[in-house]
């Protein structure tokens, strides 16, 4: 008796767990099944195109300027994470391990900037931008990149630093190892998990924001990929649904991958950073 | 004045430090040099000339736009166009001269602080004279500088202060430019009249308007009642969407966890790909399915002989769809972390409530969820304070639409943040939209303060 009450009880789990697979993947594969299969219909009429194309591929790469947006973008990103990790790890280090006057308030003054949405100040940052010339150019919107990301990275790092005992750096000290030299010998390497973090937040943050970039590079030259993307879905008189669902399945792909492979570090560098920060 | 001052120095022996303090206040150097710090005198002496010839103007000049904003407007003299002063600009400008003179006032400060330091610790360490001389400049300097932090407790290492400020100030640079003057231009603009279609620059001049904008904000009804509308929403929605998303997701973890189900390792990597999906492109694909005519969501309902849903085009079933839309994108990370948090509470914890004869019902009230709140409360906060501001999902899937007719600037699943975009970059009311981003930022930083307040950080001991 208690064999059959358990089989209707899986019955039911795996039911349900069918049923939030379905709706989980019911989106992903639509884009997938958009973009491979001949048509340019957005009904689609399996989710398994009977005769899959790479065509819009082809026509993405051809005729528009998916390659330029996508250059564009690592570029901006790749900097943007180099600069801001660089910056971040200096600063935290200075907040966690050294003590000096003004360092409670400027710990407070990060948290208050890191919880004001930094598009908020959109006019004058364009206006800022335009004064120093600026505008327009991707140094311009990696310099704001890496200034928006520093309250935020600052705070998770020094968390992490934080959880690293002291005894270890003293003790290199006394051996007569320099300030610079503990540094980069013995906290770097083990603050490899809350770095990766960073690291792939300041990568990722740039690739899906999508407001920065509209407001500082105005010529399609410069553009970048969620740019691009929008432009295809929201132009009402010229939509490409094809087009569309082939540009976002070569960015999303590299990006689920990064974030299904770094999947540890990103979600409990988060909690960590909430937790410890 | 270089020479008056030279000639004080080498007569050096009594003057106390309160002369030397006295003259590197007049004049930046003066006091170095009656240490006999010639070089730095020297140098301090360059930086202060050209301070004093062209920096004061430039500050001047820019403080005085910033208090008038600008006099002449753009006008037309026989037949030709004459460009006005610039209001905005001249905003900016007179802010970062303030900063700049703010930096300037310190300098002198310190130079100041130097010169009567410097000059204490000669007259105490008697005819030392020669031997800081030897030494150098820099060493004297190196001495000085750290003893401005009065009253340092013990566990602050003597060198401290130089090494973080040398290390702080890149970053701080960056947060200056990049967060707080752009954060105070924001501010300074609700107080003035900068908005279409009467004050636009430079075709019209702007000019400081008090507290007027609050005013309208809070007793226009037209206004009142669209800010009250979002606000009320904007609410609704962070505290909605985080809970949903949050209870949905320990619920999505507590079936994965059960006894019966197989291929648990499967089940969580397969659930959580939308979160690793880029989200942008999650919102445009969902705009995509869920509209009313082409949308192949309403397409398979069709199929089916339902009726068709305006998922985007009714006011209440909008705001259903993007809470829909978020639950997606926000459960798979809410549901791989309360995983991970699940594992953590002790078995023994479970096997001894079983021996008091507790049900499931009652285990999962009594020790499932105080385990799991108290583990991931920050970010329930962290979470209600992003669906707060949740930009992209509410612009990129409605554009705050369906229009609202009773709003000012707005449709009807707008939240505050994107109604400030509106009204910013669509609209051109720039004075409003920065007093609702005011109201706003007091908002979410009590709410955060109050957080991260009672958290790690700040009880740390050391």
């Amino acid at each position: 008796m208690k064999r059959m009450q358990d089989h209707l009880v899986a019955a039911g789990l795996y039911a349900l767990l069918a049923a939030i697979f379905a709706a989980t993947v019911y989106p992903l594969v639509w884009v997938a099944g958009t973009a491979l299969n001949p048509g340019d219909t957005l009904l689609i009429s399996s989710m398994v195109p009977e005769h899959p194309t790479l065509r819009h591929f082809g026509r993405l790469l051809r005729e528009t300027d998916f390659a330029l947006w996508y250059r564009n973008t690592m570029f901006i990103s790749v900097s943007n994470m180099l600069l801001s990790t660089l910056l971040v790890t200096v600063t935290a280090y200075a907040f966690s391990r050294l003590r000096f006057k003004g360092r409670q308030v400027g710990l407070m003054t990060l948290l208050v900037l890191q919880m004001f949405p930094g598009f908020l100040s959109i006019m004058a940052i364009f206006v800022l931008l335009l004064q120093t010339g600026l505008l327009n150019t991707h140094l311009g919107l990696i310099l704001i990149y890496t200034g928006g990301s520093v309250s935020f990275g600052v705070w998770v790092m020094k968390g992490y630093f934080d959880t690293i005992p002291r005894s270890l750096e003293e003790a290199a000290i006394i051996d007569g190892a320099g300030r610079a030299d503990v540094f980069v010998r013995i906290l770097l390497p083990l603050s490899v998990p809350a770095i990766t973090f960073v690291m792939l937040t300041a990568f990722i943050g740039p690739v899906m924001d999508f407001i920065l970039p509209q407001i500082v590079l105005r010529s399609s030259d410069k553009m970048t990929l969620a740019q691009g993307l929008y432009g295809m879905v929201s132009d009402k008189m010229n939509s490409s649904f094809s087009l569309f669902a082939a540009g976002s399945v070569l960015t999303a792909l590299p990006i689920t991958a990064l974030y299904m492979f770094f999947q540890k570090y990103l979600i409990h560098g988060l909690a960590a950073g909430a937790d410890k920060g | 004045m270089s020479r008056g001052d030279r000639a004080i120095a080498y007569r050096a022996g009594p003057a106390g430090p309160a002369t030397a303090g006295l003259l590197s206040a007049v004049c930046a150097g003066g006091g170095q040099l009656l240490n006999r710090q010639y070089a730095k005198g020297a140098i301090f002496m360059a930086a202060y000339a050209v301070a004093l010839i062209v920096g004061v103007p430039r500050i001047g000049r820019a403080l005085e736009g910033l208090i008038t904003l600008g006099d002449t407007p753009t006008r037309i003299v026989d037949g030709t166009l004459v460009r006005g002063d610039h209001s905005i600009f001249l905003l900016i400008n007179g802010l970062l001269a303030l900063f700049a003179g703010a930096a300037l006032l310190l300098l002198h400060a310190l130079n100041v602080a130097d010169a009567y330091r410097h000059r204490a610790a000669l007259i105490a360490g008697g005819g030392a004279f020669s031997g800081t001389r030897r030494y150098g400049d820099a060493a004297a300097a190196a001495q000085a500088l750290p003893k401005l932090g009065r009253a340092a407790p013990t566990h602050r290492r003597p060198r401290d202060g130089r090494t973080a400020l040398l290390l702080l100030a890149p970053a701080l640079l960056f947060v200056l430019f990049v967060s707080v003057v752009p954060m105070l231009f924001n501010v300074l603009i609700a107080f003035t009249n900068y908005a279409s279609p009467n004050h636009i620059p430079d075709r019209s001049l702007v000019s400081w308007t008090g507290l007027q904008t609050f005013s309208r904000l809070l007793s226009d009804r037209a206004w009142t009642s669209t800010f009250g509308g979002i606000f009320a929403w904007n609410v609704v929605w962070a505290v909605l969407s985080t809970l949903v998303a949050y209870f949905g997701g320990l619920a999505v973890a507590l079936l994965i966890e059960h006894r019966l189900v197989r291929f648990k390792k499967l089940w969580r990597t397969a659930f959580v790909l939308p979160w690793a999906f880029p989200s942008f492109i999650a919102i445009l694909v969902f705009r995509v399915l869920f509209n009313g005519a082409l949308g192949p969501v309403n397409g398979l309902l069709e199929r089916a002989g339902l009726p068709a849903v305006p998922w985007l085009s009714d006011p209440t079933v909008a705001k259903l769809t993007v809470l829909l839309v978020h639950f997606w994108m926000s459960m798979p990370f809410l549901m791989a972390l309360l995983a991970g948090i699940l594992t953590t509470i002790p078995k023994d914890l479970y096997e001894a409530a079983e021996v008091d004869g507790a049900g499931g019902a009652s285990k999962f009230r009594r020790i499932t969820m105080p385990h799991v709140l108290i583990a991931t409360s920050p970010i329930l906060i962290m979470q209600f304070a992003s669906n707060f501001n949740n930009f992209n999902l509410i612009y990129l899937l409605t554009d705050g639409g369906p229009p609202n007719p009773d709003y000012y600037f707005a449709g009807s699943t707008d939240i505050l943040l994107s109604w400030i975009y509106k009204m910013t970059l669509e609209q051109n009311q720039f004075n409003m939209a920065s007093a609702v981003s005011i109201v706003m930022f007091v908002v979410v930083a009590l709410v955060s303060v109050l957080n991260y307040s009672r958290t790690h950080s700040f009880r740390e001991k050391d």
